[in-house]
């Protein structure tokens, strides 16, 4: 009983973490789908989010719906600012231009908002807008904090479903995945399309940026480099340019990393995330949802 | 650039006092510490007992002081290349700080290179001054070591607090952290308490949810925390947020006034070990901390007092031997007997460590509360 009860919690913990690592991976696969780019300033755009809602809440004092908006809206637009400044001049150039591009969009962000005038290096305590509450359901005791991240993340997986799968946008972004040339053949306007898909990635990593706020209330300007990483890892297990495959690799990877510190140790945890990535890259590249390539 | 602002602040701020320095001879002093970064308010106390000392030291001192303040993040790589500038470009006499053992360890091999003595106040692990069992010449330090203070916590939660069930997070890749975690939970176990939960953690970490299930399920007495105030104010708030009703202990490291600012009713109520109470009662330690006060608005810590400490140890020294010479202050430290600071007389023993008493603290919601000295 006791067992029961210790690893229905565990698992309720790691679903917290994945539902986070979800919404980023995400933005990763999208991102991949129509450019084949693995955008690794991702990671860094959370963090933007994070401090968005931050100073929605802690200086402005806004109402929660505003706090979504607001982060929403900004990380979508960081999100375009950076596909039209950094890669887009590079569309016909080799992939991995575009790829170390990311990489170094990254570091400036990290180290552009760690300048004093800008969000400084410092920790900064992320206010909560509302007191944590336990509710106990006899097996387990599951949070407010934990209902929210759940719920949010959930309505936030069907408005995306509703905009890929239903949706002329969503048509045109499916399509730029499948052939980008045929696309624009059939008049979908690439760069249009492009925008877009940045913009809905990167504001799901904005929801995830608030809901990481919420559950660990202390953020810094290095504070995506990690998240980013797992989130890449659990795009790339579910399938990287497939949405229920991001979703599907956030919840594996945030349940695995909780039971491993749970059941072996905590110093096994990042290594074990690391060797499933290994594991994925060497057996099955595709993903776990992802067809075979066929060698031509 | 901001250290060169910084230096310029200082030097501004020291102009008044520097009348009846000129025609004496000048010396450069470096202080190494994190102004920035996730424990800078350390910093920020030591920088301002850094300039109350040297003003204090120009009424009376037979030397005028450049002061030279570096910052470093908290950053080992960063601080080792703070001190590389001080002692290559800026040429400074001696160093004061680093104030965290992660960042003094680095530092202290470039003091030993390059032949500078340096004091730190208060880094506490013991590779601060001894590497593979060898003394390091030219490290010192004004505060007393890891292992005496890891056992006066275990101690004082196996006698006190009467626990029988201790839980220990760490972190793992901090020399400080992990080495006090393992001489509580020696010191624990030797005084048949048993260590129930004994896990570790990253330095980048912010989701401590399994390790809070697992210390949740074993309902330990005391959770110690052996780490910086950042990282613990977070792992407090997740405790109580499961539920979590142990007393929760710590080291000297939660001593911030930010503790209680991000940790909240969490934290309130720990106890943790530290170097003095602002509360002591002294020539010297009260003079200081009327003086901090009015100038800074709060009482000083202990980073405060250490620095000041260290500061006046390095500059007092230099009075002695009348030499701006880096190995004739060395060989004066290394005999350094009795001298009366803010935290109490300090000498430095065979190793150049303090042998000093501790006192555990108990965090309130204004700063903190003085509950029992604990001597050697």
């Amino acid at each position: 009983m006791e067992f029961l009860s210790y690893t229905l919690q565990q698992l309720i913990n790691g679903l917290q973490l994945g539902a986070v690592y979800a919404l980023i991976a995400l933005g990763y696969t999208m991102v991949y789908g129509v450019l084949r780019l693995i955008n690794f300033a991702h990671g860094d755009i959370f963090m933007f989010g994070t401090f968005v809602a931050y100073f929605c809440i802690a200086r402005w004092h806004l109402p929660i719906y505003l706090v979504f908006m607001i982060t929403i809206g900004a990380t979508a637009a960081l999100g375009v600012l950076v596909e039209k400044i950094a890669y887009k001049p590079l569309r016909a150039a080799p992939r991995i231009s575009l790829l170390i591009t990311a990489v170094g969009v990254s570091l400036f962000l990290e180290y552009f908002l760690s300048l004093n005038a800008m969000f400084t290096p410092n920790y900064i305590a992320f206010p909560r807008p509302f007191d944590v509450a336990g509710y106990d359901a006899s097996l387990v005791v599951v949070t407010n904090i934990q209902l929210i991240i759940f719920s949010v993340t959930a309505a936030s997986l069907f408005l995306l479903y509703l905009l890929v799968y239903r949706s002329k946008h969503g048509r045109a972004m499916r399509a730029l995945s499948h052939d980008q040339e045929t696309a624009s053949l059939m008049g979908i306007n690439v760069d249009a399309t492009i925008s877009f898909t940045f913009a809905v990635g990167t504001a799901c990593a904005g929801v995830g940026g608030i809901l990481y706020g919420f559950a660990y209330p202390q953020i810094n300007v290095f504070m995506g480099i990690m998240p980013g990483i797992k989130s890449f890892i659990a795009a790339v297990l579910g399938g990287i340019g497939l949405v229920h495959g991001a979703v599907l690799g956030g919840l594996l990877i945030g349940v695995s990393e909780v039971f491993v510190s749970a059941y072996l140790s905590s110093t096994f945890r990042d290594g074990f995330i690391f060797v499933i990535l290994l594991l994925v890259l060497l057996f099955r590249p595709s993903g776990i949802f992802g067809r075979r390539i066929e060698k031509v | 650039m901001k250290m060169k602002r910084a230096f310029i602040v200082i030097l501004a701020l020291l102009f008044p006092f520097a009348g009846p320095g000129f025609g004496k001879e000048a010396v450069r002093i470096g202080l190494i510490t994190p102004l920035t970064g996730d424990v800078k308010t350390y910093g920020e106390s030591a920088k301002n007992a850094f300039s109350i000392a040297l003003e204090d030291y120009a009424k009376t001192g037979k030397y005028q002081i450049i002061p030279i303040v570096a910052d470093d993040r908290n950053d080992p790589t960063e601080g080792a290349n703070a001190a590389l500038k001080l002692i290559t470009q800026d040429k400074v006499l001696a160093i004061v700080g680093p104030l965290t053992s992660k960042v003094a360890i680095p530092v202290s091999e470039y003091a030993v290179k390059y032949k500078v003595p340096m004091v730190s106040g208060t880094a506490t692990a013991e590779k601060v001054t001894i590497a593979d069992g060898k003394r390091k010449p030219y490290v010192f330090r004004a505060c007393f070591i890891d292992p005496f203070q890891g056992s006066v916590a275990a101690t004082f939660a196996l006698n006190d607090l009467k626990a029988h069930a201790a839980a220990i997070l760490y972190d793992v890749g901090n020399d400080y952290s992990k080495g006090l975690a393992e001489v509580f939970k020696a010191t624990f176990e030797n005084g048949k308490g048993a260590v129930v939960v004994f896990e570790s953690y990253q330095k980048d970490d912010v989701d401590f949810s399994a390790l809070v299930t697992k210390v949740a399920a074993k309902k330990p007495d005391v959770v110690f925390l052996p780490d910086y105030y950042n990282k613990v104010a977070l792992i407090a708030q997740q405790l109580r947020d499961r539920a979590v009703k142990s007393v929760l202990m710590g080291t000297d490291g939660w001593d911030s006034p930010e503790l209680v600012k991000i940790g909240k009713n969490a934290i309130i109520g720990g106890y943790f070990t530290n170097h003095y109470s602002s509360e002591r009662k002294d020539k010297v330690a009260e003079a200081f901390v009327r003086q901090y006060k009015e100038k800074h608005g709060a009482a000083p810590d202990a980073l405060a007092a250490l620095t000041y400490d260290a500061t006046m140890i390095v500059l007092e020294t230099l009075d002695k031997v009348q030499k701006a010479d880096a190995e004739a202050i060395t060989k004066a430290l290394s005999e350094l007997k009795n001298f009366h600071g803010v935290t109490g007389t300090i000498g430095f023993d065979k190793k150049g460590d303090a042998v000093k008493s501790a006192v555990i603290l108990q965090v309130e919601k204004e700063g903190s509360r003085y509950v029992t000295t604990i001597n050697p």
